[in-house]
């Protein structure tokens, strides 16, 4: 009995306390805090050092999306590198959490520090691949997932990929 | 039973199995690649090894691998001790040397069983530095996408592909670590079961080459269970779904029927539900002779217009299911239903089923199949018209290695020794068919007759049979064979197009019966339905040739094409004489350009549906997805034309369950069609059962374009199912709800174990169809006169049909992949027949106004030619007809395919 009515004295303290400090919060948007400067905000979809686009629509960034906003179709190219026929992220469903980036084995999603995207009508908070995809390499200038992987594409053939030996000589009995 | 020792724990396991699967069926997780529950043990991978002890005084140990060790009582194993997982790992780690970098660009990934043995290992980082082997793949056809990098060399595929489905075309090529899997050279791999590949592959070699090119991963496909429509063995399908397009389908357990294995046309035939063709809004033909679509108010209107007061007929389908053929016949009335068979094959149908029912041989399931241990196989090409009986039979024969090997006492899944006991010896296989078949390479004899000749032939065995003849002959072998054997099966269909066929089948199987066999008896069904259609017409109907004499206004034609069933005069004839048809189906096709009114059906993915497959066995399919636009389950359009025509009998169906519960009565068959699955009100732990897995993608975007506010669920009032991620998914949930297989760690369809009581046994949740012949009584069949034998004419030829599996089917043949293997229309001709007539293989031949390209076949009787059934082009064809043979004037040689022509196929 006593020991609530203590817990309550000491509450009602601490709150008649912070009547006296100074705020914590900012007048946004005159006044804007501090942001570091690989803070999570929108993402976009980047492109590897040749100039292509680098998603090749594996659906983990899809997956591992808390909130379930984005979704993609994958394609073939002509050249044989899997694309998204569409990508598309509803931001106004987006947390900015980052999953969708550390999935991402290609390095195609990165996120920037700009979060600021309001909006009078919520379907313009609904990005397509247009919206999203930059004509750079972002934070990872020299990744290209296609010279690591053995999958063979136009340009690329099996064997030439990182780490690669030339194919394999099926009709050879030699050692 | 023996007890061992697993971790110190003891556990009671199965006499005669191997320790692998013994764990896996303790629910102990235990990483394997080359073992498979249905193709036995080889100790290939090395991946599944265990610490054996001698005994409780043994601290050292020795490592074996589990599926090659037997459980016997008292072994004491160590599974998860460090030197067993750590060996265990390493395996992994060697196998993972070479392996490339392309998991996001796989289409295994995900479902992937190298994904999930490597995580369940621990194997995490690369100690390896030096430089990964490569590999050319090769083009092998339109169905199966190849990626050589990603092997393992655990030789699952060719155990599957030569000794399990009897391939000759996939081998282990190479030497020393080159060993490569493919074909001597590029090309199309001929198995018709190649796509089983896609399944058994623990990675990404094989792959679906249609879903590579739409891909979704298995986590992002919405999926239900269903039934494959492509022909009557009734295989147990996933078919997935995502974005409203049918994006692959796989294989669905059930262990009496298609067990782990479908065939091609069953797998790749089912993408038909994309094609352009598809039927979306309901239409009125105009006064122009052009379709007007209508809304649904006008359409109810159009129909209340047609329909009220009037006199109806109807045509109902084999390939529809049950519930809606049974509404069209009860809103119809039984004396003007057709059951949309053709006549003929109306009548094999009703003829196969007395035999069925009255016969006193045993109608087995496909697993029964597989444990004959004699066959005769009357008049059906098997690997065409129902293969998967086919890939039973290739293991039937396999029965006399399994004798030997009890001999022995070597263990079943022993499969490398077992082979080589064996060697060639087989249980005997009798194959008599009117041209070679894909089973010659595993029969004991091979006869080659026209169909009058084998019913002759089966007459004449079951005389031998009952010791009322003699003769040295074949008929004599084939009896000889059938009695000695303990289980013989005697399997016939309506492929042949003789009455008289399938009363020698159930003669010589009652024979084997008075003989003291315990005798199966089975015959081939065409279509999904046919024998629920010969069920639901078994006490009256109006033959397809009477409806224009009938006084009917309106005829209502439930998704057939009457074009494949009636020849084209009776068609014109049938459309002159009823002035209003109304047809009801999924994709465009001759009849529907003839009908006034139109209505768009929902296809095999998006209704549900009872099938009745060729063993009588009531099976339940669900729809995988909810029909988009304006197409309606056919049942739901049975309903409104009802309604429409004034009909009170059927206004108290709301539900699907509703039509076998309401319109059953005392029917045993309705009865059965209504109890074949749960209904609607089933509950899992109070739950309804989700079709999409829990880590389902892309709900909040994937609609966002049209609008960014989320629609709810559609709702399912129709089942137990729930087009949700949310619900109760769990591993004991009834065999007939089972909407995907997955279990923590095992993303891939190895997860199957989890939901099987025992290795290759039932499901924990039971249920794999209801069998419905056992419990019906039918009138005998009156036996057909035997047809006079067979004597070639001077200027006529026979004609006999050839099935094909890619192309025979009305509709897996517009499948993707599917299209470019169907190929032209054929005329089979012996080649002295050919070079009387004038005719090289390649030409073209006319034959009743047909024009058709002529192949040479040693193996077709003279006298005779064989013709590719069930292709636009031969529809007016029917077997036992005699024709004339015309060299086709104007015909253009199909060009040879070069190099090049490739690239745009693939």
């Amino acid at each position: 009995m006593l020991r609530s009515l203590i817990s309550q004295l000491r509450t009602l303290g601490t709150v008649l306390q912070h009547s006296f400090t100074r705020a914590e919060t900012v007048e946004y948007p005159e006044q804007k805090p501090y942001l570091a400067p690989r803070y999570r905000g929108r993402i976009v979809l980047t492109r590897d050092p040749d100039g292509d686009e680098r998603c090749v629509a594996c659906n983990l960034c899809a997956v591992a999306c808390p909130v379930d906003c984005i979704a993609l179709q994958q394609g073939v190219r002509e050249d044989g590198r899997w694309y998204p026929e569409f990508f598309r992220i509803n931001f106004s469903r987006c947390i900015m959490c980052g999953m969708c980036e550390e999935a991402c084995p290609t390095a195609a999603i990165q996120l920037t520090p700009d979060f600021e995207m309001c909006e009078y009508d919520r379907q313009s908070m609904v990005y397509e691949k247009e919206h999203l995809l930059i004509d750079g390499t972002g934070k990872y200038h020299d990744y290209n997932f296609y010279r690591v992987s053995g999958l063979k594409i136009f340009g690329k053939d099996k064997g030439e990929a990182l780490n690669e030996e030339p194919p394999v000589d099926v009709k050879s009995l030699l050692p | 039973m023996p007890v061992i020792k697993v971790d110190g724990k003891d556990y009671e396991v199965a006499e005669g199995g191997n320790l692998l699967e013994s764990c896996l069926g303790l629910g102990l997780d235990l990483p394997y690649f080359c073992w498979h529950p249905a193709m036995g043990s080889i100790g290939a991978c090395r991946q599944c090894a265990v610490v054996q002890y001698q005994n409780e005084e043994d601290t050292r140990g020795r490592i074996v691998m589990a599926c090659m060790t037997p459980v016997t009582d008292g072994a004491i194993f160590d599974l998860s001790g460090e030197r067993a997982s750590g060996f265990r790992q390493t395996v992994v780690e060697s196998l993972m040397v070479d392996h490339p970098h392309d998991c996001p660009v796989c289409a295994e990934g995900g479902e992937c069983h190298l994904q999930d043995m490597t995580v369940m290992t621990g194997h995490r980082d690369r100690h390896y530095r030096g430089t990964k082997k490569t590999y050319r793949n090769q083009y092998l056809g339109p169905l199966i996408h190849h990626e050589m990098n990603r092997c393992i060399t655990c030789y699952r595929c060719t155990r599957f592909y030569r000794d399990y489905a009897g391939g000759t075309d996939l081998a282990a090529l190479a030497a020393h670590d080159h060993v490569y899997f493919g074909r001597h050279r590029e090309g199309t791999l001929e198995s018709p079961f190649a796509g089983n590949l896609v399944e058994v592959c623990p990675t990404g070699v094989f792959t679906d080459k249609s879903l590579v090119h739409d891909y979704t991963r298995k986590w992002d496909l919405q999926s239900a269970p269903s039934v494959c429509t492509s022909c009557g063995v009734g295989c147990n399908t996933l078919p997935g779904e995502r974005y409203g397009r049918l994006k692959r389908i796989h294989n669905r357990y059930n262990p009496a029927v298609n067990g782990y294995f479908l065939c091609d046309r069953g797998r790749f035939g089912g993408t038909h539900v994309n094609a352009e063709s598809r039927i979306d809004f309901p239409a009125q033909r105009d006064s122009e002779g052009r379709f007007q679509a209508l809304t649904d108010e006008a359409c109810a209107r159009a129909l209340r217009d047609r329909l009220q007061g009037k006199r109806l007929a109807g045509i109902g389908s084999p390939r529809a299911g049950a519930e809606a053929n049974l509404l069209l016949q009860r809103l119809v009335g039984a004396e003007n239903y057709a059951s949309g068979m053709a006549d003929d094959e109306h009548a094999l149908m009703q003829r196969a089923l007395a035999h069925l029912v009255n016969s006193t041989a045993h109608n087995p399931s496909l697993r029964e199949i597989e444990s004959a241990d004699a066959v005769l196989l009357l008049g059906e090409d098997l690997t065409h018209t129902a293969a998967r009986t086919a890939l039973a039979l290739r293991q039937a024969v396999r029965n006399e290695a399994h004798r030997l090997a009890e001999e022995l006492r070597l263990a079943p899944w022993q499969d490398a020794a077992i082979r080589n006991l064996a060697q060639d010896r087989r249980s005997p296989l009798h194959v008599v068919c009117a041209g070679s078949t894909d089973l010659d390479d595993i029969a004991a004899g091979h006869y080659r007759l026209v169909a009058a000749d084998q019913a002759r032939l089966a007459s004449d065995i079951a005389a031998i049979i009952r010791g009322e003849a003699r003769s040295d002959g074949a008929a004599a072998r084939i009896a000889a064979d059938l009695l000695a054997a303990e289980r013989p099966l005697v399997l016939s269909g309506p492929g042949a197009g003789s009455a008289a066929l399938l009363d020698g089948a159930a003669a010589i199987a009652e024979a084997l019966v008075a003989a003291g066999k315990a005798a199966m008896l089975s015959f081939t069904a065409a279509e999904c339905n046919s024998m629920g259609q010969a069920l639901l017409c078994r006490d009256s109907h109006i033959a397809l040739a009477a409806l224009a004499s009938t006084d009917a206004e309106v005829l209502i034609i439930l998704e057939n094409d009457l074009l494949r069933r009636l020849p084209m005069a009776s068609v014109e004839a049938l459309r002159a004489r009823i002035p209003t048809w109304i047809g009801i189906d999924c994709l465009e096709n001759d009849t529907l350009a003839r009908c006034d009114l139109v209505l768009p059906a929902a296809a095999f993915t998006e209704t549900e549906a009872t099938y009745i497959n060729q063993e009588g066995r009531a099976q339940r399919a669900f729809p995988t997805h909810p029909p988009a636009e304006a197409r309606r389950p056919a049942w739901r359009w049975l309903l409104d034309l009802a309604r429409a025509a004034g009909d009170r009998t059927l206004s108290g169906i709301g539900h699907f369950d509703d039509i076998g519960v309401t319109l059953a009565g005392e029917d045993p068959l309705l009865q059965g069609i209504a109890s074949a699955a749960p209904d609607h009100s089933f509950r899992s732990r109070g739950l309804k059962i989700p079709r999409q897995p829990h880590r389902y993608s892309g709900r909040t975007a994937m609609r966002a374009d049209v609008s960014v506010h989320e629609p709810r669920q559609t709702d399912d009032a129709d089942s137990a199912l729930a087009f949700s991620m949310e619900g109760s998914a769990t591993t004991d949930r009834p065999g007939a709800l089972l909407s995907y297989v997955w279990s923590p760690g095992w993303n891939s369809n190895q997860s199957l174990h989890k939901f099987q009581s025992e290795i290759g046994g039932a499901l924990r949740g039971e249920g794999s169809g209801l069998r419905l012949l056992d419990s019906l009584a039918v009138a005998a069949a009156t036996p057909a006169p035997l047809p006079e034998a067979f004597s070639r004419r001077e200027q006529e030829w026979l004609l006999q049909a050839r099935h094909h599996l890619f192309g025979s089917d009305e509709l897996s043949r517009l499948g993707s992949g599917i299209e470019a293997l169907t190929g032209r229309a054929a005329i089979y001709l012996h080649p002295e027949d050919a070079s009387r007539l004038g005719l090289e293989a390649g030409d073209g031949a006319v034959i009743a106004g047909a024009a058709l390209e002529v192949r040479l076949d040693p193996s077709q009787v003279p006298g005779s030619a064989g013709f590719s059934t069930g292709y636009p082009e031969t529809l007016a064809l029917r077997s036992g007809e005699w024709v004339n043979i015309d060299v086709a004037s104007d015909w253009q040689r199909q060009p040879e395919l070069i190099g090049s022509d490739r690239g745009a196929a693939s």
